[in-house]
């Protein structure tokens, strides 16, 4: 789950990181009066999207030499003006795809004076199994354009769990991005910060891209992107507050309530699989047999008939599928389980495009007899490479 | 012979008492008599678990006192995601030698903590988010389905739970079996990797070939190559196929499992397959034809 930049700000400045002062919109009514609580007299307006990319982005509406989604400002009645051209509008960035994202927040801040951008994100590094700090001195620019070209200047420090941020890695991380005089101060304590915030909220990134030396020496968080582990939102009913669904996928909030591992996607045949491997790997040969999948959607194991059901009522409202491939091997899953979600889904709401369902594994007899005896128009598959086959032939007939 | 588990593996249960750990413990005994001793619940130690057909076994408040009582040498864990980690925590200071956690949905920072106990413990952990291991004929921890399995000469393992089965399924359509399959799960952070197996299934006599299938994200495939190909120097190989999942996957989308996402420009299909490749395994461009590729690959 990703939150805002305002909101990841807020977030980090309760655990003592320096942040600019700042004050998030939802009108172009309220851009004078937040400028007015800001000191000034150099604001900066920052379009609040869950993308990467903003100030580089354009407007839609807006000509090809309008300014992007991030706005330098040296009057109030500039942020107005800026506000205006921004807020509804949709920003296309390097990371929202052609469609772009309409901006229905706005982010007000107190500008700063920049001397040095600076890169620092924590992670879990899964190569070894602990956090990470991953810093680099080329800040404000793409990181995966850093780590491709000049990969010495990324560096990695992984942190002990069960000693935390040590006085020796602050120095580390210092040193890897030649702090000094009160930056190196500031860091004793943001970086321990930064950490602590990572851990207790769940994190699964916090990216603070740049990290900024102002012109007084001091550290700050200029922008912060936030994501936090799906896994663990149920013990923070305080992230779970911050969710913006306009920013998320309507098929994907739905398929969220009933905890299944749904991704929207461009093709035409919906799946609906057990198991993340397996789900991916249905994708795989739908498009080895040159068809692209509509969606990703695995049900997991677990899955009870009514949470069935709800995921092929999901694919099946896409208007864009044509086809629905039902891809099966029950391990903690049984076949019937499928079988009878299935069957009700159909009942409920109809079917109007081909279904190919390939069973197998723990009590596959039961679930193709139920299969069988429901009446409905289901294409029976022997194995994987049969069902891709056949639904990409029921598509084309 | 085989790897991990084999017929004298006597098996606890931790989250016996749910509904998952009943029905997969049922399922177990009835496979080739797995040696499942006990289970474990704070609140019911001393109590009897009684399964649908009339089996029994006795229940422990503590992992340490059911290891003393019935001299178990493996664990397996169906506890929800909340208790998960600190069920994995209990084995661990009971001295379980072979731990499996099959509860999906653990939060990755409890992974963490898991993790530095585990690497400073004797313990091995199978998972989490994983289906559990299985050797034919002898012994089944975990969730696999039982029927499809052949006593054989392929090592399995695999990062996903339904492809393991895949791989499983073909081998015993192809004829050739199994000596052992191995899920290490979806999870980021983990018990057992790739290279851990791969030198298990290299040094095991009976296993004659291996299939190896890994996902999208991070890049143990990666690592795991580069180890084949260090050991094919000292003269150690087998025959080997392979798959890669999510070819066709988004960057920096999570694909159901938490650790199958492409992100930071790592972890794409396609790194992954050229690094297989470089290590001489054959890897399948589609899942279904993992077992007729192996066979393609033992015909030379």
């Amino acid at each position: 789950m990703n939150i805002h930049e305002y909101q990841a700000k807020a977030l980090l400045k309760g655990y003592g990181a320096p942040v600019a002062e700042g004050v998030a919109i939802l009108k172009v009514e309220e851009a004078e009066a937040a400028a007015k609580s800001l000191p000034g007299p150099l604001y900066v307006v920052k379009s609040q999207i869950h993308a990467g990319g903003r100030g580089k982005g354009k407007f839609k509406e807006l000509g090809p030499d309008a300014k992007g989604g991030v706005r330098l400002a040296k009057s109030i009645e500039e942020v107005v003006a800026h506000a205006k051209d921004m807020l509804g509008n949709t920003l296309v960035t390097a990371q929202t795809g052609e469609a772009g994202k309409q901006v229905n927040r706005l982010y007000i801040e107190d500008g700063a004076d920049i001397d040095r951008e600076l890169y620092c994100s924590i992670l879990v590094d899964r190569s070894v199994g602990q956090v990470a700090f991953v810093v680099s001195t080329e800040g404000g620019m793409d990181i995966e354009a850093v780590a491709h070209d000049t990969p010495e200047k990324i560096h990695t420090i992984a942190i002990d769990p069960e000693a935390g941020v040590t006085a020796d890695d602050v120095a580390k991380i210092s040193q890897a991005l030649q702090l000094s005089g009160a930056a190196a101060e500031d860091a004793k304590t943001l970086f321990p910060a930064l950490y602590k915030a990572f851990g207790e909220k769940d994190m699964a990134l916090l990216e603070v891209n740049p990290l900024i030396v102002m012109k007084d020496g001091h550290l700050r968080v200029l922008d912060a992107k936030m994501s936090f582990d799906g896994n663990a939102i149920f013990r923070h009913d305080d992230v779970k507050a911050l969710r913006d669904e306009t920013e998320e996928d309507a098929k994907e909030i739905e398929a969220s309530k009933w905890d299944l591992a749904y991704v929207a996607l461009d093709g035409n045949i919906g799946c609906m699989v057990n198991g993340a491997g397996l789900a991916m790997a249905t994708m795989d040969i739908i498009k080895l047999y040159g068809k692209e999948p509509a969606n990703f959607c695995d049900v997991g194991g677990g899955a009870g008939k009514e949470k069935v059901a709800a995921a092929f009522k999901i694919i099946t409202a896409d208007p864009k599928v044509e086809g629905i491939l039902v891809n099966i091997f029950g391990g903690i899953m049984k076949c019937d389980v499928i079988a009878e979600g299935v069957v009700a889904a159909v009942q409920e709401v109809g079917l109007k495009v081909p279904l190919v369902v390939r069973l197998e594994g723990t009590n596959v007899e039961l679930g193709k007899k139920i299969l069988n005896e429901s009446g409905l128009a289901i294409t029976a598959a022997d194995d994987l490479d049969d069902a891709a086959k056949k639904i990409v032939a029921a598509i084309n007939a | 012979m085989s790897i991990l588990v084999n017929k004298d593996t006597k098996v606890l249960v931790q989250g016996l008492t749910g509904k998952t750990g009943t029905f997969h413990t049922e399922q177990a005994l009835a496979y080739y008599g797995t040696q499942m001793v006990g289970g474990i619940h704070p609140k019911k130690g001393g109590e009897t678990w009684t399964g649908s057909k009339g089996e029994s076994l006795p229940i422990f408040a503590t992992v340490a006192e059911a290891k003393e009582k019935t001299g178990a040498d493996a664990s397996v864990i169906y506890v929800p995601p909340a208790g998960a980690a600190d069920a994995i925590i209990e084995a661990i200071d009971a001295e379980i030698p072979f731990i499996t956690c099959i509860t999906e949905g653990i939060p990755v920072m409890d992974m963490v903590r898991v993790k530095a106990r585990l690497d400073r413990s004797s313990s091995r952990l199978l998972g989490p988010n994983c289906p559990g291991v299985l050797t034919p004929e002898e012994c089944k921890i975990g969730i696999m389905p039982g029927s499809i399995f052949r006593k054989g000469s392929v090592g399995i393992v695999s990062r996903s739970g339904t492809l393991t089965y895949e791989a499983v399924f073909q081998t015993s359509n192809e004829g050739l079996g199994q000596t052992t399959a191995v899920g290490i799960g979806g999870d980021p952070v983990k018990g057992t990797e790739f290279i851990d197996i791969l030198e298990m299934f290299l040094a095991d006599e009976a296993t004659q070939s291996i299939i190896m299938i890994g996902e999208i994200g991070g890049s143990a495939e990666e690592d795991a190559a580069q180890f084949l190909i260090d050991e094919a120097k000292k003269g150690r190989k087998k025959p080997m196929a392979g798959f890669i999942a999510g070819r066709t996957a988004p960057k920096g989308r999570t694909m159901g499992h938490a650790g199958a996402v492409v992100s930071g420009g790592k972890g794409d299909a396609d790194s992954k397959i050229s690094a297989m490749e470089a290590a001489g395994i054959k890897v399948s461009p589609s899942p279904a034809r993992l077992g007729k590729t192996l066979v393609e690959v033992l015909k030379g």
